[in-house]
């Protein structure tokens, strides 16, 4: 591991500024999004107390924007789980309890940084089949005004019209299907199910 | 975002919270009454952490994802959805700008020949056409397409794409010229595309004889998956499985079908369907290959993509997208 992100942020500027840099977007897009569903599971496996792991995850996003804030990191993923790796030893040294099992691999985790990136070809390819995969996932209401807006195209009030809600509910369930999407697109991929 | 090295009061309890509120914002920017002021509410809240900033991010490039989504569209939805935008948007205007349109380029045609139909698109038009005998016409973008209006079944492509669905009649073959070129029908799907620099005829279904518009000596019969492209006095057959062709068709559905073209060719297509042009200005970003489906209209989308999978830089002067390396 040749980079070693720092652990605390320095509190200097404010994300506005990066608001309106779109390199910096660009690359967290590009490259760490993707990542999340590896990321969950190297949490998950790492981390005993699952309720927590969502925080962990925004987190680590957090400290990996940070530092990339002030330059861009070359190689993403062996960066974004140094990150990660570094976050849960220090969280584990400030509780001051080592949750025995929780840092059993936590030396093997090399072993995430190495796995290769999908072909983005096929990625590409595969990409509306497994969109259309995760809406089926979503609750009916919230699939069914994705599928008005994306598929058909209507507006916030012809969808409305159409499903007999008001304006305020089609919102309601747009914004928490799009919460939904975000997860299921980027967080399990292949969804290799919950450890209890 | 204040440094602290206590880690446990970093911990943020609201990362439901947050999420939940960057997917509000983002619903609400997609309403049309979507302003600067709520956008500088945007930008605040935005700047209130870098957890809002990701959270948002994160959110906003998953529902960027599902605009490919509008591949599943239907013609029929497509087309009640575009003769809606159309009226909604430009009403009267659009009509008289067509019957202008129709006036200045087929008004010369109609004089020659009262027993003509002139019917012409816009720049990212889209519409069909039934003609008496139950054959169907689609014409797509930009396009020029005058039908004989008595008993002789003939239509003259004299610029864009059309895609005809023929009833079949021995006895009275359906007739497409296209510049110099025959094409007739011998019971028939088929694609045409005219314009300055290309020709091009595709074959779904059935046969067609292609064959210059004077001389009918030398004529080639194309069948199911077969494309004839001509430049000059060039031509070349390219023969391919029919399901291939049905890419080229995609802007039936209304979207644009990409599977390992450059980018380059991808920025001409997007630009016949789209007042805002994209330049690709170097070769290097034109060259570089793009797998993927989007809307015609999908300028913004499609850019985004470049942008985020290819790394290219995009910049905006008015009405020109402007992509380089």
């Amino acid at each position: 591991m040749s980079e070693t992100p720092e652990i605390f942020c320095d509190g200097s500027g404010s994300p506005l500024a990066a608001a309106g840099m779109p390199e910096l977007k660009a690359w967290f897009v590009r490259e760490v999004l993707p990542l999340e569903a590896n990321l969950m599971q190297f949490l998950r496996h790492n981390w005993r107390d699952h309720s927590d792991i969502e925080d962990i995850l925004h987190d680590v996003y957090v400290r990996v924007y940070e530092a990339a804030r002030r330059q861009i990191p070359d190689h993403a993923k062996a960066f974004v789980f140094t990150t990660a790796r570094n976050l849960l030893s220090n969280r584990i040294r400030e509780r001051a309890v080592i949750p025995i099992d929780a840092v059993s691999d936590l030396d093997a985790l090399n072993v995430a940084i190495e796995t290769p990136d999908p072909e983005r070809g096929a990625v590409a390819r595969d990409e509306l089949r497994r969109i259309s995969t995760a809406i089926d996932r979503l609750p009916p209401r919230g699939r069914q005004v994705v599928m008005l807006r994306r598929v058909d195209g209507l507006s916030r009030g012809e969808i409305a019209v159409r499903m007999g809600i008001s304006e305020d509910a089609v919102s309601v369930h747009l914004s928490r299907a799009m919460d939904a999407l975000a997860s299921i697109l980027f967080g399990d991929a292949t969804d290799k199910g919950e450890r209890p | 975002m204040s440094g602290t090295a206590n880690l446990e009061s970093r911990v943020t309890p609201g990362t439901k919270a947050i999420r939940a509120a960057a997917s509000e914002w983002l619903e609400r920017q997609e309403r049309p009454d979507w302003g600067a002021r709520e956008q500088a509410e945007l930008d605040a809240w935005l700047g209130e952490s870098a957890a809002h900033l990701t959270a948002y991010w994160r959110v906003e490039a998953a529902w960027r994802r599902t605009e490919r989504l509008a591949a599943l569209r239907s013609s029929e939805a497509h087309e009640t959805s575009m003769r809606r935008r159309i009226r909604a948007l430009l009403g009267k205007a659009a009509a008289a700008v067509a019957a202008v349109a129709m006036l200045a380029i087929g008004g010369n045609f109609l004089l020659r020949n009262s027993h003509e139909k002139v019917y012409a698109t816009q720049i990212g038009g889209h519409r069909t056409l039934v003609l008496k005998d139950g054959s169907r016409i689609e014409i797509n973008t930009d396009t020029i397409l005058r039908v004989s209006d008595n008993d002789e079944r003939r239509a003259w492509l004299d610029k864009g794409e059309a895609y005809f669905q023929i009833i079949h009649d021995a006895k009275r073959p359906f007739v497409v010229v296209a510049g110099n070129r025959r094409i007739t029908d011998l019971g028939t799907k088929f694609v045409i595309r005219q314009d300055d620099m290309h020709f091009k005829v595709a074959v779904l279904e059935g046969l067609v004889r292609l064959a210059a518009k004077k001389d009918d000596a030398q004529s080639l019969l194309l069948e199911p998956g077969d494309s004839a492209i001509a430049k000059g006095n060039s031509l070349a057959v390219n023969k391919a499985a029919v399901s291939q062709l049905a890419n080229e068709l995609g802007w039936r559905r209304g979207v644009l079908v990409f599977d390992n073209e450059t980018l380059g060719e991808a920025a001409n297509e997007f630009n016949r369907y789209n007042s805002g042009k994209i330049v690709v200005a170097d070769s290097a970003a034109a060259n570089l290959r793009i797998v993927g489906t989007f809307p015609t209209n999908g300028v913004d989308g499609f850019v985004d993509v470049a942008q985020h999978i290819l790394g290219v830089r995009v910049e905006k002067h008015g009405n020109e997208t402007v992509i380089s390396r």
